[in-house]
């Protein structure tokens, strides 16, 4: 699935250097081109299981807040901070339960797919200026098309668990997200325009000026509504609620994932939690700076290629992002759930006609003044 | 199409991706591993597409020709053409396609072994007759290495805009997908008549 990381390992980078280093003399290079792959897929993984873990742990504390609840309190001491490692262990010991009637070969290959699209999309995101999989060119772009390959992962799931909860939740989610999708990469032309450019990691660093504070949010007034366009795009693409209909548990079950039990079903939350945390760090490098901020701005000149300043733009990007994922979470424990018609009429009715007329002044804007 | 062929036809298709897995490893390093593997997707794809009994398998197994396909084209550096492909043929075509298949009723009846070994004999001949008369006429560029991908994304939009360039095809693309759009529109629109109730006359 990871054509990118294929397409870095063959173009040489880091890894490939480094291994070459240790490899004993006379290894020849796709062995150690093969090798590099690896091991950004598995520090991909890793990052994943990370964020994934760290979310529901947040999803769960946020929720229980919001209800004056504690939430998970014991695990591990430190406010239940051990409850999504136990959940997961548990996860991965629980039988694996395929229904008789659904379609072997796809009911297993949907959860891979779904996570390996994740994984390709997180390839271009890069964290700090020399913290990246691989510097795409067109980054963003990438980001998108790998994003809507996980409607078919939650198609085929919905299709091969042989059930009507399931099929109901895919064809849900197949028409929400080509509905939001275009609103999507529409708002995103406005910070495009200005950036002029689809790699992250340029537009990340063409908001560096005004203290760190040169974000593309101030940049002209189209911004903000493209940005709140966006933000409501992203929650449909990312199923979250309000637009949790492909998994509304009390209408469908869970949607599409109503046959999966075990490692297999904790494949789609890494998935969603994974998704929300791209989308929002998508939204921070094209709307709110980046890995800038005015901490990174204290860095004199001399010293934004050492160690301490990337790990304290990833630091900010990832902070950034995870504002996002809590303003989601937020939202999914405040608002009710939409219905399908209601979905449908604000993609198509409302997000996409108001898309266009952003991107219009926008283009307008950035012509007059820029 | 039988179920006892089946499993050697899985493994004839395992055999050849190794082979074509192993053949690019030999002849071409890293990159030769890579094209093997996209011409394996791009190959088995369609294949099972046209062996799978079920017709949501086939649509599904397109999925590995258009992403196969899409490697393919990042191989040769056209990085833009890779990701614009995986966006429309996989994102957006195949759930379209899935759409279509999911809501038509299934009818495994139509595909016979007799009828599936008779369209892959006319795919095959029509691919030999073209590459036939293809392959004797077009130069070739051929070279050793393949490109660096230097693809713009800038230089690709600044061409489809130029007076000079692409403007008049592109707008024509965009004309006839917007008259598409509508026209589609139109035809799925309830009419007022659909809205009225048919027994509403009955009760009067």
């Amino acid at each position: 699935m990871n054509l990118m990381a294929l397409e870095a390992a063959t173009t040489g980078n880091a890894f490939t250097e480094l291994l070459g280093g240790i490899a004993p003399e006379g290894t020849p290079t796709w062995a150690l081109w093969l090798g590099a792959a690896g091991a950004g897929v598995g520090i991909l993984v890793a990052f994943v299981s990370l964020v994934a873990m760290f979310s529901v742990w947040l999803e769960r504390k946020v929720s229980a807040h919001i209800q004056c609840r504690y939430g998970p309190m014991y695990a591990g001491g430190w406010h239940g901070w051990a409850q999504t490692l136990a959940d997961g262990v548990k996860l991965l010991l629980k039988e694996d339960m395929i229904p008789l009637g659904a379609d072997k070969p796809l009911f297993m290959l949907a959860p891979a797919l779904v996570l390996g699209a994740i994984f390709g999309a997180l390839v271009a995101l890069p964290l700090a200026p020399g913290f990246f999989f691989a510097d795409v060119n067109m980054g963003l772009f990438l980001i998108l098309a790998f994003s809507s390959l996980t409607t078919i992962g939650v198609v085929m799931a919905g299709w091969a668990s042989n059930s009507k909860w399931s099929l109901y939740g895919a064809m849900r989610e197949a028409a929400q997200v080509v509905a939001y999708e275009v609103p999507l990469g529409v708002s995103l032309f406005v910070p495009l325009m200005v950036a002029g450019t689809f790699s992250l990691t340029e537009a990340s660093a063409a908001q560096s000026g005004w203290f760190g504070m040169h974000w593309f949010i101030f940049q002209n007034p189209f911004m903000l509504p493209a940005f709140i366009i966006f933000f409501i795009a992203a929650l449909a693409e990312t199923k979250r609620a309000p637009f949790d209909l492909p998994e509304a548990e009390s209408e469908l079950v869970a949607g599409f994932m109503t046959e999966y039990s075990g490692i297999r079903w904790s494949f789609f939350f890494m998935e969603e939690y994974a998704a929300m945390f791209l989308m929002s760090a998508v939204g921070a490098v094209f709307f709110f700076g980046g890995y800038h901020s005015p901490l990174t701005a204290l860095f004199p000149e001399e010293a934004t290629t050492g160690l301490l300043y990337q790990l304290v733009c990833a630091g900010t990007l990832i902070f950034k992002s995870f504002v996002g994922v809590f303003v989601m979470m937020w939202l999914r424990w405040t608002l009710p759930r939409l219905r399908i018609d209601q979905v449908m009429s604000m993609g198509y009715k409302y997000l996409t006609p108001l898309a266009l007329v952003c991107v219009l002044g926008a283009a307008i804007w950035e012509t007059i003044f820029a | 199409m039988d179920d006892k062929l089946q499993k050697p036809f899985y493994a004839a298709l395992g055999v050849i991706t190794l082979g074509l897995l192993g053949w690019g490893a030999a002849s071409a390093g890293a990159q030769g591993i890579a094209f093997g593997l996209f011409t394996a997707l791009t190959l088995g794809g369609s294949l099972i597409c046209v062996w799978e009994r079920s017709v949501v398998r086939s649509a599904f197994s397109l999925m590995g020709t258009f992403t196969g396909v899409a490697g393919l084209f990042l191989l040769l550096g056209a990085d833009f053409l890779a990701v614009a492909q995986i966006l429309i043929y996989v994102g957006g075509i195949l759930a379209l396609i899935l759409f279509g298949v999911m809501l038509s009723p299934p009818d495994l009846a139509e595909r016979k072994l007799s009828r599936v070994l008779g369209g892959l004999a006319l795919m095959l001949g029509a691919v030999a007759w073209v590459g036939s008369k293809v392959a004797g006429t077009v130069a070739w560029a051929t070279t050793d290495e393949l490109p660096e991908p230097t693809t713009k994304v800038d230089e690709i939009g600044v061409a489809f805009l130029d007076p000079e360039g692409y403007v008049v095809p592109f707008e024509l693309a965009a004309m006839i997908l917007t008259v598409a759009l509508v026209a589609a529109v139109y035809i799925a629109r309830r009419k007022a008549s659909d809205l009225t109730d048919p027994r509403a006359e009955e009760r009067a």
